[in-house]
């Protein structure tokens, strides 16, 4: 499996857990990691329930809807690949079905615009709170990201 | 317990600076042998070390090296800078518990002219890296970025706290000709023109990539009273790693502002004396300015939100409330993976600091936050 994109970004490098996270995503479906006993989210995947304990667990499909939890906008020094595209924000997004479960994500200007360039959203429109829904980009036939797009955009 | 059995009797370092020809391990040698000569301790006479899972100067290599006798006690600490007061711990438990005597922390790094851990690509950790890499989230300056917006948003934080944070390290350092800082004032208007490294943290919320090394020497209170310098007893010592924390990038953990500090505090305050009310002077490990305030609150210097608000009208200051970081820490005087915030706590109650706190009795020490923690709470 490739560890870089062909113009030089990192792929996700998922261990035994986080494989079922990735293979959803390439279908185009945001799902996480839910205990099959107690029912509880959990993020980031790990084999066993911290609540109860349980080895059983289900995928659950999510709305894909969120809201910015926070964010940065990342200037240089960078490798390469990334300083080509800075500054560009990075945000995190708190899941409506759960605000404890939160995901790392680039931004794109409309949820039909999946491989907008990651500066496509001005640093100054974004705020803490603001809605964003779940945008699946294909980044290798076998890699697909999610990003995040702000609603009414 | 632990309470003042054991003392830090004698500290070394090598010199600071961006770029230094000497190996690691050669520099390593060199700080462990000052801090021994410093204590009036043969090397022969170690028979405990400890230091980071980090550092690259092995037990072998540095034993051998420095004509060390018998090692019956070696300890590694992980987590980065999490590890540095753990090393202390770690020996001051050995000494205590009668399984060494003589046991020496070290901890010796080439960063300021090596490369940065985060350009390493190869390094594909699959946990937490898969989550935050690929999306540009690369340097810990934005893993911790992320956490300080977040914290400036729920709290009011501004970026002139983070100001004060800086300034009061670099003033130390101005103080401090050993530090990299020495001869570099900084101003408002630099910090608030300063270029961007990750919003909202700009070049000044950084720490210094430095070349050097440092290593202090404990031993018995008992043995310590026969040593060359004043001891400065290991009053209370502690590692932090909070329920579900997940590392640096701890987003996902149920209140992520409030990090491995509080975890390593309750455990700190819980066998000691004192509280945070009588602590004379702080080292709190500064890889990044908003560390210093979620330290603060961390270690019960100030209530939930309110640490940067205690940054206001000098607090961190010579004659402040809480001076903090009186050699300059790791945005001024060098970063060393926070060791060099130990020496300074130690020279601080030795009353030989270059920006003395007078009188200073008591001190705390803090290893990283952000990753498991460790801390010491120091006295004379
Ligand atoms: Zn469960």
């Amino acid at each position: 499996m490739d560890t870089m994109t062909a113009d030089g970004l990192l792929l996700p490098w998922p261990d035994d857990d986080g494989e079922p996270f990735w293979e959803y995503t390439r279908r185009g479906e945001l799902r996480v990691q839910a205990c099959a006993d107690c029912g509880r989210l959990r993020f980031p995947p790990r084999p066993c329930c911290p609540q109860c304990g349980s080895f059983a667990d289900e995928w659950r499909l999510m709305s894909g809807r969120g809201r910015l939890w926070s964010f940065v906008v990342a200037h240089p020094p960078l490798l390469p690949a990334y300083a080509e595209r800075a500054p560009y924000p990075v945000a995190v997004v708190e899941l409506d079905e759960d605000p404890k479960i939160r995901l790392v994500g680039t931004l794109t200007s409309s949820p039909r615009r999946p491989n907008a360039p990651w500066n496509a959203v001005p640093a100054q429109r974004l705020r803490i709170g603001a809605p964003v829904q779940a945008v699946f980009q294909a980044v290798t036939p076998e890699v697909t990201v999610v990003r995040w797009a702000l609603c009414g955009s | 317990m632990l309470k003042d059995r054991t003392a830090v009797v004698g500290i070394g370092q090598t010199r600071f600076a961006k770029h230094l020809e000497e190996s690691e391990k050669a520099l390593a040698c060199r700080a462990v042998l000052a801090a021994l000569d410093d204590a009036g301790i043969e090397p022969r006479e170690v028979d405990a070390l400890a230091s980071f899972t980090m550092e690259e100067t092995d037990e072998v290599e540095l034993a051998k090296a420095i004509g060390a006798g018998d090692i019956i006690f070696f300890s590694r600490a992980g987590f980065g800078g999490g590890g540095s007061c753990a090393t202390v711990a770690h020996l001051a438990m050995a000494v205590a518990s009668g399984q060494a005597s003589v046991g020496v922390a070290w901890r010796s790094r080439k960063r300021g002219s090596g490369k940065r851990p985060w350009t390493n690509t190869t390094q594909q950790l699959p946990t937490p890296a898969q989550w935050t890499r690929p999306f540009g989230l690369l340097r810990p300056a934005d893993e911790i970025g992320m956490l300080a917006r977040r914290y400036m948003h729920e709290h009011g934080a501004t970026r002139d706290h983070l100001f004060n944070v800086a300034l009061a390290c670099r003033n130390r350092a101005n103080q401090n000709p050993d530090a990299i800082m020495y001869d570099r004032p900084l101003t408002r208007e630099m910090y608030m023109d300063a270029r961007w490294i990750s919003e909202p943290l700009c070049l000044y919320d950084n720490c210094l990539e430095t070349d050097g090394a440092l290593a202090c020497v404990v031993v018995s209170a008992e043995r310590a009273r026969d040593c060359r310098r004043k001891p400065v007893y290991l009053h209370s010592v502690a590692q932090g790693l909070p329920a579900q924390h997940h590392g640096m990038v701890n987003y996902w953990n149920d209140d992520p502002l409030t990090g491995p500090a509080w975890a390593a505090a309750r455990q700190l305050w819980k066998t000691a004396d004192f509280g945070p009310e009588d602590v004379d002077v702080a080292q709190i490990y500064d890889a990044f300015t908003p560390l210093i305030p979620l330290s603060l609150e961390g270690y019960g210097f100030c209530g939930r939100g309110e640490g940067a608000a205690f940054t206001e009208g000098g607090a961190l200051e010579l004659g402040g409330r809480l001076p903090v970081n009186t050699g300059g820490g790791g945005l001024s005087e060098g970063y060393i993976h926070g060791f060099n915030l130990i020496n300074e706590g130690v020279k601080q109650l030795r009353g030989i600091s270059t920006a003395q706190v007078p009188d200073a009795a008591t001190c705390l020490v803090t290893a990283g936050e952000g990753v498991p923690t460790s801390a010491l709470l120091l006295r004379a």
